[in-house]
């Protein structure tokens, strides 16, 4: 399916809709465990990146913390 | 009230700007803008808002300058190591600007003092570099509806966005909560490529300019991402959430308290 990353086009192989947990996988997302993921301009609770909501043709930011300032 | 000659002469290429004036540069004058943190992100934002002439500006950081704060921390010079940030900062924008009424609070933000800290100011701004602090800034700012500048910078990387509370989506629309103790890395231990803070600093100074001549769009809504090695602006949207803990449609914050979780060792020390 094609998606929209971070403003980029991206491929993964699956066809059918699959979870956000797959997708951190298959993209090799860095900081997996505490990045936060916009699914279509909606943040997602992190209870639900097991469910299969990831479709063709969605758009996914990932957001990352960044704690520094001085 | 008035501006003088030396005002007139001093402000000039801003009064040459249709959106600024002399009226826009009186409100200036007039306009009082709290800066939390006097370090990367503190020191651009508190000199141009000093040369800008933003009348009365607060400076927060319990802090010295060290020595290995000098690749960045632009306000601060070899001979202050030692001092107190908000001492040397203080000068250097008086030294700029002496007509300046400058602020400073030799202390770190807590759940204690930052209401009656904010409560004097027009705009806020973070420069912290703590998780603690960046929420409970913003814990403080939604709850006081006072809006206010976030920053962030790690490494090559920096974020900014600017919260008008009721109005625009919060810090914690995008992170509901702090990450654990030590997951995500400080300046002290990651590095910080010097220019970055000056990038995103310089920024959240102009937010503070906007929101005081009441001029533009602010960044409201938008993360504002900034990647320097790919030298790359994107902005991604962000919505309000109406599972915000705090500015949500059933907010479960409702009074201030301290992330102690969020707290490093070398955030409280150093």
């Amino acid at each position: 399916m094609n998606l929209t990353v971070n403003g980029k086009p991206a491929t993964i192989g699956e066809e059918t809709a699959v979870s956000i947990t797959h997708l951190l996988e298959a993209l090799q997302v860095e900081q997996r465990e505490y990045v936060t993921v916009e699914l279509n301009g909606d943040i997602m609770d992190r209870g639900d990146f097991e469910k299969a909501t990831v479709k063709d043709g969605d758009s996914v930011e990932f957001l990352y913390f960044m704690g520094g300032g001085r | 009230m008035k501006l003088t000659e030396e005002q007139i002469n001093r402000y000039s290429r801003h009064i040459l700007l249709k959106e600024v004036g002399g009226k826009g540069q009186l409100k200036l004058i007039n306009g009082r803008v709290l800066v939390i943190g006097a370090g990367g992100l503190g020191s651009p934002i508190a000199l141009y808002l000093a040369a800008a002439g933003i009348g009365t500006i607060g400076i927060a950081d319990a802090d010295r300058v060290d020595l290995s704060n000098l690749q960045r921390q632009i306000i601060h010079s070899t001979p202050d190591v030692g001092k107190a940030k908000v001492l040397s900062a203080k000068e250097k924008m008086l030294a700029i600007n002496p007509e300046l009424n400058v602020v400073t609070y030799e202390t770190w933000v807590c759940a204690e003092n930052i209401q009656s800290m904010i409560a004097d100011y027009d705009f806020v701004i973070d420069g912290t570099d703590n998780f603690a602090a960046k929420f409970l800034i913003n814990d403080a700012c939604v709850l006081g509806r006072k809006p206010y500048s976030h920053g962030g910078i790690l490494q090559f990387d920096g974020q900014t966005f600017t919260v008008s509370p009721g109005e625009s989506p919060c810090y914690r629309c995008i992170f509901p909560e702090p990450p654990p103790k030590d997951v995500i890395p400080t300046c002290s231990r990651a590095g910080v490529i010097g220019v970055l803070p000056g990038i995103i600093g310089t920024l959240q100074a102009t937010e503070a300019i906007k929101f005081l001549l009441g001029t533009g769009d602010l960044l409201h809504g938008r993360l504002l991402t900034y990647n320097a090695l790919r030298m790359r602006f994107r902005e991604v949207p962000i919505r309000k959430s109406p599972k915000c803990p705090i500015c949500g449609d059933n907010p479960t914050i409702t009074e201030l308290k301290d992330e102690l979780d969020a707290l490093t060792v070398c955030d409280l020390g150093h």
